[in-house]
């Protein structure tokens, strides 16, 4: 029993410590694909702890949901724009957000912790209220977690079905393209004759970043604009 | 058996870590990370509470946690790339997207 016990302390301390560091590389590197990848170190890591609590069901879900589908898109959006656009987001920090943002987090981890660590067993001390559906059996995970979504909760997996229908609508809107350009302008930029000229374009001018990035932006924010005047030009000749 | 409080502690961590890296970045992919981030905080809190009560609840809590955590992705990651292909991308940082500022 002694060494099931240490076992088990061991995995969660490995898959916490996991967890943690990539927690940590979330926020504190500056590449947004590390970021990412640090992120699916963080769920590969509370899919382990998920195991050791016998929810393997979640544990499966949280692999092909999270790093199989969710990861994978935040890298297809990092590489859609590019990864030095991406990091062009950036902006330098100032100290007042920092300090702002870590007392904030520790505040909140804080309390929790001090809420957590004078008991020593269970948090609250009390046991299951409800019947026997919602009762969890760990040799039947799947069972049970289908028994319940179906009798208890099936409004709120209806209601998830209207959310994620709205979700795919929403996102079809939100990439379609604008009206009146035929082609892609960002991905296609015009051909400049005079390369002088948009240099001198007034609105690719941007004071936060160096002059090298704003050559370098200047065609596409140049693109831009112009997808911007046909959309609102065929917006107008419409209404 | 790992007692409860350290599933607990651990998810706290996570939560504040999360949370303190929301407010600090700027870069708006950077900040739905954390937003993940957080929300894998609190479903792990829900599994270990599930757990010590016997309870299947905690776990259909974390199954709908997924989808919706899927659909704010997918609308989130969609309203950044509109943002950055109409504005350019140099002005698609979270300080400058302000139109709806008070």
């Amino acid at each position: 029993m002694l060494a099931v016990n240490a076992v088990q302390m061991f995995t969660f301390a490995i898959a916490a410590s996991i967890c943690l560091c990539g927690a940590i590389g979330v926020v504190a590197f500056r590449n947004p694909v590390h970021n990412a990848l640090s992120l699916v170190a963080t769920l590969f890591g509370v899919a382990v702890l998920f195991v050791a609590q016998e929810a393997y069901f979640l544990a499966a879900i949280q692999v092909i949901v999270y790093a199989g589908a969710i990861v994978v898109l935040f890298l297809f959006v990092i590489m859609l724009l590019g990864v030095d656009t991406v990091k062009s987001f950036a902006v330098e920090r100032r100290p007042v957000t920092l300090a702002v943002g870590g007392i904030a987090g520790a505040t909140i981890a804080g309390l929790v912790l001090l809420a957590a660590l004078p008991n020593k067993g269970t948090l609250t001390g009390e046991t299951n209220s409800l019947g026997a559906v919602g009762a969890l059996d760990p040799k039947h995970d799947v069972n049970v977690l289908g028994k319940v979504l179906f009798s208890n909760y099936v409004f709120a997996f209806e209601i998830t079905s209207i959310l994620l229908t709205i979700a795919v609508i929403g996102a079809v809107v939100l990439s379609r393209r604008p009206k009146g350009a035929l082609i892609d302008l960002d991905e296609f930029p015009p051909v400049v004759s005079d390369p002088a000229d948009a240099e001198s374009d007034p609105s690719s001018t941007d004071s936060g970043s160096d002059s090298e990035e704003s050559a370098k932006e200047s065609q596409t924010s140049a693109g831009s604009a112009e997808a911007m005047a046909g959309s609102e030009s065929a917006e107008s000749a419409e209404h | 058996m790992v007692p409860q409080n350290a599933y607990v502690m651990l998810s706290a961590l996570m939560f504040g870590i999360g949370a303190a890296g929301l407010l600090i970045r700027r870069n708006p992919l950077v900040m739905f990370m954390c937003v993940e981030l957080m929300l894998n905080a609190v479903n792990l809190t829900f599994v270990a509470f599930g757990r010590s009560l016997g309870d299947a609840g905690g776990q259909v809590v974390v199954f709908f946690v997924l989808v919706v955590a899927a659909t704010e992705v997918v609308v989130g990651l969609g309203l950044i790339v509109a943002i950055s292909r109409r504005r350019g991308a140099a002005d698609a940082n979270a300080d400058d997207i302000s139109m709806m500022k008070g």
